[in-house]
């Protein structure tokens, strides 16, 4: 990627025109690049069950296929259907964490990121994606309403 | 009985007309298990020629032995690394989503840390006296060798089919292994392993657990026929196993290691509450473990025990912690030997020295004032007991000498705890079991039913004949998978090397900081 580039916080269909589409304007004007990035909520340190560690590296292969073709994919190619060159990127862990880290390895120069609008406990108490890009970006963050 | 005891012992109270039948019945599986099970369990217990110390307590002491000297005490100059490897220090981020090393060692954990570390350690310290728990403290600190030898292994020698699953334990490295090296006999091992493995399973691993939430619950709910308890707990777990919900043993998977922790936190806020008695208690714990203070047997009388005891809860040398240590996502099979020796650490060095640390402080075993001994009871065959209780009862009265509603609480843990070692084990059972029989569903279905059926009988049957006949089961995998061991060391001993020398010239490297 030569131009400049702008990653998207993409967890699917719901970003969809939002936030995608918000980004698709500024990366035509700018002339940039998007860099999509999927995340698979994951941790380390939860607890599975036997059966569910026996099955694990097969469900991931189908967790990261369908996340392919159901996910990225479509959103991959309405970005390119508008002539805008983009990548996607699916990872497993902590999204905000992990949006920060594609940012730095692609050298982004902005992140947009829907606001998820969560009213639940947990997302009051832990705080959202859009709270923690806020307070963890290297770079300037968009919110799209 | 207080009236909370009343309360919820209402409900019960309408099977009274049929408790005197179901009492009957409880006698009947208790004489018809002990003559079938005898004989067997005492060729397993048998004392080694002239004196009084089981060959079998001797194996796995020696098995342990053996690794700590070969692999050079790797339990101590890799506990660092283990640490390291379980904080993911050294996991590939590109790996992430796959089964992590915190993660295998949490599900075996959770199929160890239970019953035995508070109805085993009750056990050990009752029969064996407060001594029992030093040597219980040596077996775990030992075992944690014999742990990373049988994990390393489970992971080299897994298959991995197809479709992504992935299956491993001391069959295939029994027969893996002893082909590598040009050995013969591994299917024969492998095979005596799988049957030791389906009887443990429905021994150790379902009747002891399902006998001992069964005495939990009668000491808070008041005495009722055990086969109740049975059929609750088969059908909760035949809803899992043979139902598919998963669910709920999901949930028990999740909650099981929170009850953990509380167990720990409440036996630190004991032990601190009578903060100038640990000194002690260890007095009595040293004195006791050369002495035996009173215990028959004396110093080999609360040997055994603790041996005994130990491998119980840690089984290390069992071989079934390598079945489940096998799914973590690893290039290299040592790693999850490292982690591994974490879980007799875990399990036995830490609590089980807690349980046992507040039974002596609590006081619920009864000292002579005069002598200063433990009183025997010699009718009972153990140290006699505030209430005259053993087992998880003799746990539940020291905690709730500190705590008054620990009980209540100790029940749910039992239960759960219990619960989750029956999974576990039905799930470590179940590899065995279609190991020799080959998989399809009606295969599965015969060994899950198979499998709640014992739950039942174990509920009913006495404490005695379960304990015995769950450890000989246990103690008979260990024969055969501790001689794989000793075949297939050498590789692991390769493993280790190669792994150690990467790392130290960084080939090998770390991700995080």
């Amino acid at each position: 990627m030569s131009s400049e580039v702008f990653v998207v916080a993409y967890e699917g269909a719901q970003d969809d025109p939002g936030v995608l589409g918000y980004a698709m304007q500024r990366a035509a004007v700018e002339g940039a690049t998007l860099l999509l990035v999927h995340v698979l909520e994951w941790s380390p340190y939860s607890f599975l069950t036997p059966e569910e560690l026996e099955e694990r590296h097969g469900r991931r292969a189908k967790e990261i296929e369908r996340a392919r073709s159901d996910v990225t994919g479509p959103a991959l190619d309405k970005v390119k259907a508008a002539g805008i060159e983009a990548e996607c990127v699916i990872r497993y862990g902590n999204v905000v964490e992990l949006v920060v880290e594609e940012a730095g390895k692609a050298g982004a120069g902005m992140i947009f990121v829907g606001r998820s609008g969560s009213q639940s406990v947990a997302a009051r108490v832990f705080g959202s994606v859009p709270m923690g890009l806020a307070q963890i970006s290297p770079v300037p963050l968009v919110i799209v309403p | 009985m207080s009236y909370r005891k009343a309360y919820l012992a209402a409900p019960l109270a309408a099977l009274l007309p049929v408790q005197a039948a179901a009492q009957g019945i409880d006698e009947t599986i208790n004489t018809i298990f002990a003559d079938y099970t005898g004989w067997y369990v005492s060729l397993i217990f048998a004392d080694l020629p002239g004196t009084n110390f089981s060959w079998i307590a001797l194996w796995l002491v020696v098995a342990a032995l053996v690794f700590t000297f070969y692999f050079g005490a790797i339990q101590l100059r890799g506990f660092t690394h283990s640490i390291a490897l379980v904080k993911g220090d050294y996991s590939d981020p590109d790996d992430a989503g796959e089964v992590s090393h915190f993660q295998a060692l949490a599900t075996a954990l959770s199929g160890t840390v239970g019953l035995g570390n508070i109805a085993g350690v009750a056990v050990a310290v009752g029969i064996g006296g407060p001594g029992a728990t030093f040597w219980m403290i040596v077996a775990g600190l030992f075992g944690m060798a014999t742990k990373f030898t049988e994990c390393t292994l489970g992971v080299k020698y897994r298959n991995e089919y197809p479709d992504g699953r992935v299956s491993g334990g001391p069959m295939y490295y029994m027969t893996k292994g002893f082909s590598e090296r040009g050995l013969p006999g591994g299917k024969i091992f492998a095979i005596l392993f799988c049957i030791f493995t389906i009887l443990g399973a429905l021994g150790g691993g379902n009747m002891f657990q399902a006998n001992q939430a069964h005495a939990q619950l009668s000491g808070v709910l008041g005495e009722y026929p055990g086969w109740i308890t049975g059929l609750l707990l088969a059908g909760v777990t035949f809803i899992v196993i043979v139902g598919g919900i998963k669910s709920i043993a999901q949930v028990t998977e999740k909650v099981v290691p929170f009850m953990g922790i509380f167990y720990v936190i409440v036996s630190v806020i004991i032990l601190l509450m009578n903060f100038d008695m640990i000194g002690w208690a260890f007095g009595q714990i040293f004195m006791g473990a050369f002495t035996g203070l009173g215990v028959l047997g004396g110093f080999t009388g609360a040997l055994i025990q603790g041996f005994r005891r130990a491998a119980f809860s840690n089984e290390a040398g069992i071989g079934s912690a390598a079945i489940a240590h096998s799914a973590v996502r690893t290039k290299e099979p040592v790693t999850e030997g490292y982690v591994a020796l974490l879980e007799p650490f875990i399990d036995t060095v830490v609590i089980c020295t807690m349980t046992a640390l507040v039974i002596v402080i609590t006081g619920v075993l009864n000292i002579d004032p005069e002598t200063g001994l433990y009183v025997w009871n010699s009718e009972a065959g153990r140290i006699s007991t505030e209430g005259e209780v053993a087992g998880v009862e003799l746990t539940s009265a020291a905690y709730a000498r500190a705590f008054s509603w620990f009980p209540a609480m100790l029940a749910i843990a039992v239960v759960l705890f219990a619960f989750s070692t029956m999974i576990s084990w039905s799930y470590y059972g179940l590899k065995a079991w279609t190991y020799l029989l080959g998989e399809g569903a009606a295969k599965e279905t015969t060994f899950k039913v198979i499998f709640c059926l014992f739950i039942i009988i174990g509920a009913s049957a006495n404490l005695g004949p379960v304990i015995d006949f769950s450890d000989a089961m246990l103690f008979s995998m260990a024969v055969v998978n501790v001689i794989a061991l000793y075949f297939l060391m050498p590789i692991v001993k390769r493993e280790l090397e190669s792994y150690v020398s990467r790392l130290r010239s960084g080939e090998i490297k770390r991700f995080k900081s």
